[in-house]
């Protein structure tokens, strides 16, 4: 069906444009930018901030052009001095009751508000602050922080929470004002049904929505004499860290990452694509057995820690069907702190473990009380490591890297490429992967494929499960066993996948689910603005890089199969349930109610 | 009838669409005076939304109160023609005769002195409301008279 096309004009210019669009998106289609702080395409159209006014033909008022549809013959004006009049006060409104401490704020030259000032060239903040209630600042939660003082109440966060995560841990309460966005009671994130992805603070437009810091204790880590200090880069960080240094998105940057990692003072450059390949050799056994052993399915995969208190919160009862492997920043920490102290003779309580994480949610999973298996190791060999060691000490962001390159004084741009570290800086395309939507499932199927047939796939290439659609389904034959698997990302498309699994109505035997749309390239740790071209930008990177690496399948990578001759034996074997998996728990919100 | 039964009751009445949540929360401030945390979260989960959104809805409104209150509510319109005809000094009054600010309740639980937005009594200001009565055109004297008749 062809969408009807009307004849509109936009500043005395004649225009073509669909039917349905706003006047802002048709303004926007035009090249013609309208300014906001809280329409989001997709998602949010609260038209709570006033500045994308514009003036229409025959209105009596100024239209908020997010909310106003085209119609034939309209005539658009958004240059007029009325617009840009009303624009200015409606900034000099937010700006009324915004604090203006931006240097000491996490979003400074990185702010909507503070840029749209700047760009509409709103100078004058004389008018006096208005909203008197107080909220502290809410740090419950190990990933975010919210600062009511800074909210403009956009409710960009509300519609993200509610609409792509379908969480609703957030609402806006009370009115007027007393008007602020709360959890239930103003509890805290932490005692919500937040679970940490951070795409919340990915659309806010200033810095009311923040990741927790860790830098100053990486740098402390760095700091100290005798500290062995080993760092693990996720795979989607080389698909983004350039987007901090004015590099187009899209731009795959591996051995500049590497390099500038050993330039800031890490003792050793490690790649968690490493542990995903792991990853892949555990899953992908233990989908094996369950299939061979009647066990429940189906399996669901469980790297992405949002997704994991997702699963507590909301599908309990569904937590059998979860794999039982740790996610690759676990089992890296977990194996730094045993198999690579033993090999490398370091005293593990020497060993700090940092994380470069595209995700806000692993600092909440590197929390988590069960996360210290190498304690237990070195507790059941006699040797007590200094109480609270974790097997992860500190997950820093995307961003967080990026501050602390331009602190170190690198020049990201003119490094030289480098290669990570060996043993575990060593992994496959398969790993690569990971950080993309579908990206575990098909490092899956490569790996399940040989296991069961002896023989690589003629094709590495699964284009079934890769792309942006919500919910993605393929089949596999192997072996006379077809293989049904479906991958979803972003939580609302995983929920309608397991209310699904919930009625026993679901047809796979393998499912992937990642917390953030487009996967961990699109996680909350990683640069803003995190559009859906930028999100596919950096998926392209992901597969691109797949390709130029010349092993591309997880049990091919020398280093697990030395891991495994070394010390874990076998897939699913003893010291691999120990060291490697893990269990999860219900959790029960709002206890006692 | 146990909070738990009364919902229920109160879901099946008006249905469990989010259409009907106010319906329904009304239904419990009429019951119980006002909405618990233990409420909302079962109305939360009678019709499938979040508790957050419940709660959103229940402090958006003046009357859907969400703490405990005194026997009697004097309600205080807010809004700005009450204040430009004087509703500060019936405030005032008010609160001296109580001895609580607005938004208390007095210790031994008679009064709760609350602001709510406006009740329509605008060409008559400032007006408040003591339970389902109206009290309009007051004076700190009148005010205090009025609250004087549920002592």
């Amino acid at each position: 069906m062809t969408q009807k096309q009307l004849r509109i004009k936009i500043n005395g210019d004649t225009y073509l444009m669909y039917e349905g669009q706003s006047v802002l998106e048709a303004c926007r289609s035009a090249g013609i930018n309208i300014p906001n702080l809280c329409y989001l395409e997709g998602v949010s159209r609260r038209a709570s901030c006033g500045i994308c006014v514009v003036e229409i033909e025959g209105a009596r008022t100024l239209v908020r052009s997010c909310v106003t549809p085209i119609r034939e013959g309209i005539e658009i004006f958004t240059n007029t001095g009325r617009v840009r009049k009303a624009r200015h006060t409606n900034i000099k409104l937010l700006l009324a009751n915004h604090p203006r401490n931006c240097l000491e704020c996490d979003k400074n030259r990185q702010c909507e508000l503070q840029k749209l000032s700047d760009d509409l060239d709103v100078r004058d903040t004389s008018y006096p602050k208005i909203r008197k209630k107080h909220y502290d600042i809410d740090a419950s939660s190990p990933s975010l922080t919210r600062d009511h003082e800074k909210c403009i109440l956009c409710a960009r966060c509300v519609e993200v929470c509610s609409q792509v995560q379908s969480v609703d841990a957030i609402e806006i309460a009370e009115r007027g004002m007393e008007a602020h966005v709360s959890t239930f009671f103003n509890k805290g994130l932490d005692a919500s049904e937040c679970v940490n992805c951070g795409q919340c603070l990915l659309v806010c437009p200033t810095g009311a929505l923040m990741a927790k810091h860790e830098t100053g204790s990486v740098w402390k880590a760095i700091d100290e004499p005798g500290r062995h200090v080993v760092v693990q880069a996720a795979p989607a960080i080389r698909a983004a860290i350039g987007e901090e240094f004015g590099f187009e998105a899209g731009m795959p940057l591996t051995g500049t990452l590497a390099a500038a990692l050993r330039k800031m003072g890490f003792d050793r450059v490690f790649d968690t694509q490493f542990t995903a390949d792991l990853t892949i050799i555990e899953e992908g056994n233990e989908l094996i057995s369950r299939i061979k052993n009647k066990g429940v399915l189906p399996l669901i995969t469980s790297c992405s820690p949002g997704w994991i208190r997702f699963a507590e919160t909301f599908f309990p009862k569904l937590l059998p069907n979860l794999s039982t492997c740790k996610s690759p920043q676990q089992m890296f920490g977990t194996l730094a702190k045993t198999y690579y102290a033993e090999k490398m003779n370091i005293d593990p309580s020497k060993i700090t473990v940092v994380s470069v994480m595209p995700c806000t949610a692993k600092k909440f999973e590197a929390r988590r009380p069960e996360m210290n298996s190498a304690a237990e190791y070195w507790r059941n060999k006699g040797r007590r490591l200094p109480g609270g060691t974790r097997d992860v000490d500190s997950v820093i962001t995307t961003r967080e890297l990026a501050d602390m390159i331009r602190e170190s004084g690198i020049d990201f741009a003119r490094l030289t490429g480098e290669k990570f570290d060996e043993p575990f800086g060593i992994s496959t395309g398969a790993g690569t992967i990971f950080g993309a939507t579908g990206g575990v499932m098909e490092a899956a199927l490569r790996t399940a494929y040989a296991e069961l047939t002896g023989k690589s796939l003629k094709d590495l290439n699964l284009k079934a499960v890769r792309g942006m659609g919500g919910v993605r389904e393929a089949s596999v034959d192997i072996n006379g066993l077809t293989l049904k698997v479906a991958v979803a990302h972003g939580l609302k498309n995983a929920r309608e996948v397991m209310e699904q699994v919930s009625k026993g109505k679901s047809p796979y035997h393998f499912i992937e689910i990642m917390t953030c749309p487009g996967g961990c390239i699109g996680g909350g740790g990683q640069p803003v603005p995190a559009t859906t071209d930028v999100r596919e930008k950096r998926i392209k990177a992901v597969y691109s890089e797949d390709e130029s690496m010349p092993l591309r399948e997880s049990h091919k990578n020398p280093a697990v199969i030395a891991l495994y001759d070394e010390f874990l034996k076998e897939p699913l074997s003893g010291v691999s349930h120990s060291m490697l998996h893990t269990e999860y728990s219900r959790r029960d919100l709002y206890p006692g109610i | 009838m146990s909070p738990e039964d009364l919902i229920s009751r109160s879901a099946e009445k008006h249905g469990r669409e989010r259409k009907n949540l106010i319906p329904i929360l009304q239904d419990i401030v009429r019951e119980n005076s006002y909405l618990s945390e233990e409420a909302m979260v079962s109305v939360a989960r009678e019709l499938d939304i979040s508790p957050a959104e419940v709660y959103g809805v229940a402090t958006f409104y003046s009357f859907l109160d969400t703490k405990p209150l005194g026997k009697n509510i004097i309600r205080i319109c807010k809004t700005i023609i009450c204040y430009m005809h004087g509703q500060d000094e019936v405030i005032r009054a008010i609160e001296d005769r109580l001895k609580i600010k607005l938004g208390e309740t007095t210790p031994d639980g008679e009064f709760s002195f609350l602001p709510t937005n406006c009740i329509g009594h605008c060409h008559k200001g400032p007006a408040m409301l003591i339970n389902d009565r109206v009290y309009s055109s007051l004076t700190p004297e009148t005010a205090v008279r009025a609250v004087e008749e549920y002592i």
